[in-house]
């Protein structure tokens, strides 16, 4: 019965074909690590983020009279409207902890590398889609940091030479943030970011599918096939990877409760403390952070001092300190994808970076003073020097050899 | 490696917390406890009477409070509904804005969540450190506020304190209807309620945890051998 409907449909639609090829023929390398739990829990939050956006959207107003009433209204009247809006609200900054830890991955074990060239750069562009995403979901709630966050954000548009200010009005359709700009907003947020989203999710999956997922070795799987050419170290993904991410779901899941139903606000970081209180153009706050996602290149921004009272240097290190992301795959220069095998320089590089990147993330949160300020240029110069000296570093590695086959214990 | 480079990671999340809105003054603490119930209940008496003449809580619903704390609706309507007729009515107070900015100079916030934007302790605090100076308006000025438009209303329970600008800043001048020890419970309860509207679903958020909580532990007992059983023939 089910098999000849399955028949039907494979007649007519390539499911059966698409189910082989994705997941049950997928081969993947038998050694993924703790590292390799965050690319299918990010897929699992950007399904819970559409979900319960959706439901929100049922009962949020993007009206700046009624934006932050109308979340309290979800937060008290709505049935489960708190649970649907902590989901939402938690699963951003969740987003970006998964996503920053499947990046890692990635700059760890050099999966960005050819042949994956496409997989990284498609990474990067689901990045920057959910910074607009996030930044413009947070301006919906109406509250202070709502408010004055996308007012600071706005106003880098306005440094860039000639055309700045007739951007910044053109972004905000006012001459201040007011309720075009938030109509705009919830527009961009609830449909055209979101498609985008999708859209480069599934170029993200395809590009990954037709070249094969990188592994802890760095090895290349498809070298060693069996006579009806499987890889040797590959397994399916299905059963193997869906039942061992299920593991890691229900994991996740536990700690994204212990956050969402003990402290959703997350002292300040997810939810800031500022944002209960509605937006008021006329008070400024004493002190305007971004989300902690956005804070190592808010800090980048802050370390580049003005030119002629142009802020336009700091927004220019900002964008290129993104940039240099997108170039990864060619800046390195190593015959050796994975950390296991590469030499002390990229190492050292790498931790450098990192610290950097934690740095710069913790300045960004803090006001501003003369050692913050010096500190944050100390870590951007150390944050762009591990990609400008990358080519060089990573030619002149001590890297060790690469082993034949996966390590699997 | 791998190690410290996870440590640094989530040491981003316990390097303490973002900054709030005490501007570096010291805050004293309070445990805020929404299942203590009379707690509540004194504080919603302390609001109504106290608060609710000049600040709303619009988007609180006196039914919804009734519930929560305890109360039958009746209760709420015939001794802590003044300003309104309706037990589904949110609070809100008739005084209008434009009236109320002429005489404070700003109109009083909405007190819904007040307590989410300024924390337990800053209200506990502010509450308790209204001190004479004849140079307001109002004839009053706060430790934790300086400047505040809002005069100390509670002044008959605590009495006047003095600002002679020292280490602890403020003696008590004037006896009050109270003790030092009663005003502070009473503030604990109004802060109480003030903690319990800012979220009121927070009674069902605490409710809920453990139980879901429970269920994934109980699922992980689950999916964990059978992971186990599934990769049993992976070398």
């Amino acid at each position: 019965m089910f098999s000849s409907l399955m028949n039907w449909v494979d007649e007519r639609f390539p499911a059966t074909k698409m189910w082989k090829e994705h997941l049950s023929e997928y081969y993947a390398p038998k050694n993924f690590n703790f590292w390799y739990f965050f690319g299918s829990l990010a897929l699992l939050i950007l399904v819970l983020q559409i979900v319960t956006g959706i439901f929100l959207t049922m009962h949020y107003k993007p009206d700046t009279s009624l934006a932050f009433a109308s979340v309290e209204y979800i937060m008290r009247d709505v049935e489960w409207g708190w649970l649907i809006r902590y989901l939402h609200s938690t699963g951003a900054s969740a987003f970006f902890v998964v996503v920053y830890l499947h990046m890692f991955r990635g700059l760890i074990y050099g999966s960005y590398k050819q042949p994956r060239e496409l997989v990284w750069i498609f990474g990067m562009l689901i990045y920057l889609a959910l910074m607009a995403e996030a930044f413009m979901g947070y301006l919906l709630p109406w509250g202070q940091m709502s408010y004055w966050g996308a007012q600071v954000i706005i106003s880098l548009f306005a440094q860039v030479p000639f055309i700045g200010s007739e951007l910044a009005l053109w972004i905000r359709g006012d001459f201040v943030i007011a309720d075009a700009t938030l109509n705009r907003f919830f527009a961009f947020h609830v449909i055209a970011v979101p498609l985008v989203l999708l859209g480069l999710v599934v170029a993200h999956i395809i590009a990954l599918h037709e070249v094969g997922s990188n592994n802890p070795d760095g090895v290349d799987i498809k070298k060693h096939k069996d006579k009806n050419g499987i890889p040797l170290d590959g397994i399916p993904f299905h059963p193997y990877y869906s039942v061992k991410d299920i593991v890691g779901v229900t994991v996740f899941l536990f700690i994204f409760s212990l956050i969402l139903f003990y402290a959703p606000e997350f002292g300040g970081w997810f939810i800031e403390y500022a944002n209960f209180i509605p937006a008021d153009p006329f008070k400024t706050p004493e002190h305007i952070a971004p989300v902690w996602y956005f804070t190592p290149f808010y800090a980048i921004l802050r370390a580049v001092p003005s030119i002629a009272g142009s802020a336009f240097p700091g927004v220019a290190a900002m964008g290129l300190s993104i940039v240099f992301l997108f170039l990864l795959p060619w800046l390195d220069r190593s015959p050796v994808k994975s950390i296991r095998y590469r030499g002390p320089y990229f190492r050292f590089a790498l931790v450098l970076f990192i610290i950097s990147f934690i740095a710069l993330g913790y300045l960004g949160t803090q006001g501003v003073t003369d050692l913050y300020t010096l500190l944050s240029q100390v870590f951007s110069v150390i944050y762009f020097a591990f990609f400008i000296f990358m080519p060089f570093y990573t030619k002149a590695d001590k890297d060790k050899p690469v082993p034949e086959r996966v390590t699997f214990k | 490696m791998k190690k410290l480079i996870f440590t640094l990671l989530m040491s981003l999340f316990v390097a303490g917390q973002a900054v709030a809105a005490s501007g570096g003054i010291h805050l004293d603490k309070v445990e805020v406890d929404l299942s203590d119930q009379a707690s509540l209940q004194r504080g919603a008496k302390t609001f109504v009477n106290y608060c609710l003449s000049c600040h709303e809580a619009a988007y609180m619903r006196y039914n919804r409070m009734a519930k929560d704390i305890g109360l039958t609706d009746k209760q709420v309507m015939d001794s802590l509904m003044f300003a309104s007729d309706k037990v589904g009515d949110t609070m809100t107070v008739a005084m209008r804005a434009e009236d109320a900015k002429r005489w404070f100079g700003v109109t009083p916030p909405d007190l819904s969540v007040i307590a989410r934007a300024k924390g337990t302790d800053w209200l506990y605090t502010y509450l308790r450190t209204f001190y004479l100076d004849s140079a307001k308006a109002m004839g009053t000025n706060n430790s934790v506020f300086k400047d505040v438009g809002m005069p100390h209303v509670l002044w008959q329970q605590q009495g006047y304190l003095t600002n002679d600008h020292s280490e602890h800043g403020l003696t008590k001048t004037s006896e009050g209807e109270l003790s030092t020890h009663e005003y502070n419970v009473m503030i604990k309860d109004l802060v109480n309620f003030l903690a319990y509207i800012g979220e009121p679903s927070k009674i069902q958020r605490l409710a809920l945890a453990k139980w879901v909580l429970l269920y994934l532990v109980l699922f992980f007992l689950v999916a964990y051998p059978m992971k186990k059983a599934f990769w049993r023939d992976i070398h």
